[in-house]
């Protein structure tokens, strides 16, 4: 085990140079000066050159690009316009908050969508299945932002319930995760449902009715184990795609995250700022995919000895 | 000896998207304490149908016991409740099945798959539970079981895997013993120990036992009794040497002659065969099922279906024209 985590963690600066590598190249290619940019609307021909020269962006492409590694390397992420310096430690302090709505998400979907999915394929064709699978459809047919703005109409604005914006305690989490979590939990349900009608009919489980446990006996001793394998795969792939989802929610629900810092950061075209958000969401990735698989050996006897 | 487990016009009915049509059909046998029955015949006759029938696990409703009983101590099986069943599962009646691979299930140690049984049946605490199952373990020749209870399926060969599930099955003593092809996903050498094994144990539980197996090998080394099916129905029933000595029905004895004999080896010839192929089901002459790919069949066979009854004391064949009995 420790030798595969050292393999897959050795993976990823290899991943991130290319990440960046594309990246470079990307920003580098837009039309417009930077250093114009940086240096303001109402500057000078004479002030844009001195920030030109300050950032460095008058040496060749392939010593900026050196530059720019090898200050990654140690932290420094560039020049800032947003921050007026290193926008690192202004992503890092928006984390925790992306952090925990993409946590809330897949929290909410393993208590939900799980079930609903185990639940729809023990009624397979029966009415609890024609809701659940109804409800599924549903559920990943709306665009995220529209529920988020759909929940906040109705739990804040109608009901009063909730807060509908910000991040003032738990509360504030409850729209911005549901509204991140509905697909998912669709997604999830559904996947949950037929991996359990594939899992019912194999022979193991003809094996456990044999013994003498009833069919919920036999769904939960032996079924589930073996749904889970599948099941935390998707998750776990999806739990990536949540760091994307949470853009729109986050502006949407006012949430302190990174999603809604990059959407700042594109607005008033940071691309410093940018760069240092993809590069985490990049890490986090990779970080996440590698948790995947080692919960993955966790729920498959079958590799914890290949 | 009355029978331990009596079937008795056992029909299963197999309903698909376009017709209904008999698995099983008329069922009637019974199996006494300490003897071991050979139920035989090709894929799709209804063996394997049987023994789910009699398990009361068939793929419902797909497939369901439209008729008959299946009498084991005094309980008609066939119409008894969800819950006496689950008592008399795994507990009472043992099942072997076919494919050691993948009946196991994947994700748990094979110990505890049987100690399982142990526990829902005997009420066993987990120590006791373990206990029992290395004793079974090392009953069904599992070598160093005390390691081998921590393995995952995975990690054993498949005679290993089925000495497990014959463990499995023996595990709470049985009254009945129900074997589906036991031997069949298996390699020849592999075979013969698991079946000496089994014959073993089957012998000092003393389980009336239905041996399902289309391996007319097995079938000569395992069973006291035979009944040969075809197309849902038994064409024949005796004792195995009986049935061996002098088939008198036209399929077993086509059967029996298409079997090698090491003796005639060295002639090169081709073995005979029984021409045709099996009807399907749903599409069965009026007349006896074997009728088209009979060489004795008469006018009478085609359209009059010959009762299962006693030719000679303890033979019974469906036949109107019965092979004459060796000299």
């Amino acid at each position: 085990m420790i030798g595969f985590l050292a393999r897959r963690f050795a993976t990823i600066p290899l991943v991130v140079l290319g990440v960046v590598t594309i990246l470079f190249i990307i920003f580098k290619s837009v039309p417009g000066d930077e250093a114009a940019f940086v240096a303001g609307a109402t500057a000078t021909q004479s002030e844009i050159e001195a920030v030109r020269v300050q950032l460095g962006l008058d040496r060749p492409l392939v010593e900026q690009y050196a530059r720019h590694v090898s200050g990654l390397v140690v932290g420094d992420f560039g020049y800032s316009t947003t921050f007026r310096g290193n926008p690192l430690p202004h992503i890092i302090s928006r984390l925790p908050a992306t952090l925990a709505l993409a946590a809330a998400a897949i929290g909410l979907t393993i208590l939900i969508g799980i079930p609903a999915g185990v639940v729809a394929a023990a009624y397979r064709n029966r009415l609890p299945d024609y809701l659940i699978s109804l409800s599924v459809v549903g559920l990943l047919a709306i665009p995220n932002f529209w529920l988020g703005m759909l929940l906040i109409a109705w739990l804040s604005v109608d009901l009063g319930l909730l807060p509908s914006f910000g991040a003032s305690g738990p509360a504030s989490l409850v729209i911005p995760t549901l509204a991140l979590a509905a697909r998912l939990i669709a997604l999830v349900a559904r996947m949950t449902r037929g991996v359990v009608i594939e899992e019912l009919r194999k022979d193991y489980v003809r094996t456990a009715r044999a013994k003498g446990l009833s069919k919920g006996l036999a769904l939960r001793r032996h079924v589930l184990r073996n749904v889970m394998i599948p099941t935390v795969t998707v998750i776990g792939l999806q739990a990536g795609y949540l760091l994307g989802g949470s853009v729109v929610v986050e502006r949407l629900c006012a949430w302190p995250g990174i999603g809604d810092l990059l959407l700042t950061a594109v607005s008033v075209r940071d691309y410093t700022l940018v760069q240092g958000i993809v590069m985490i969401f990049v890490v986090s990735f990779l970080v996440i995919n590698i948790a995947v698989e080692v919960l993955y050996r966790f729920v498959n006897p079958r590799l914890r000895y290949a | 000896m009355k029978p331990l487990l009596s079937i008795e016009g056992l029909t299963v009915e197999l309903s698909t998207r376009d017709r209904t049509f008999e698995a099983v059909s008329d069922l009637t046998f019974g199996v006494s304490r300490n003897e071991v029955l050979a139920l035989v015949g090709e894929s799709g006759s209804g063996k394997s149908m049987t023994a789910m029938a009699i398990m009361r696990l068939l793929p419902e409703p797909v497939a369901e016991i439209a008729s008959g009983r299946i009498m084991f101590d005094g309980i008609d099986l066939a119409s008894a409740g969800e819950a006496s069943l689950r008592g008399i599962r795994g507990n009472r009646i043992g099942l072997i099945f076919q494919e050691p691979m993948t009946s196991l299930n994947p994700s748990i140690r094979v110990g505890p798959q049987v100690a399982e049984v142990l526990r829902l049946h005997k009420g066993l605490d987990a120590d006791a539970a373990r206990h029992r199952v290395e004793e079974l373990f090392e009953q069904v020749r599992i070598p160093d079981p005390r390691r081998r209870y921590d393995d995952y399926p995975h990690q054993m060969s498949g005679g290993m895997r089925q000495r497990v599930v014959i463990a499995l099955a023996l595990a709470c003593d049985p009254d009945v013993l129900i074997a589906d092809e036991p031997t069949t996903a298996l390699d020849v050498t592999t075979q013969a120990q698991i079946l000496e094994t089994f014959r073993d144990l089957q012998a000092s539980v003393g389980a009336a036992t239905i041996l399902i197996t289309h391996d007319l090998a097995v079938v000569a080394e395992t069973a006291d009794r035979v009944a040969v099916m075809y197309a849902g129905r038994i064409v024949e029933e005796t004792t195995t040497e009986r049935l061996f000595a002098a088939p008198r029905h036209p399929y077993t004895h086509g059967l029996l002659g298409s079997i090698p004999h090491v003796a005639e080896a060295g002639a090169r010839e081709r073995l005979p065969e029984i021409e045709g192929t099996v009807p399907a089901l749903w599409a069965l002459p009026p007349g006896c099922a074997f009728a088209p790919r009979c060489p004795r069949a008469g006018e009478r066979c085609a359209t009059e279906r010959p009762p299962l009854a006693d030719i000679e004391p303890g033979h019974r064949a469906a036949c109107w024209y019965p092979v004459e009995a060796a000299a």
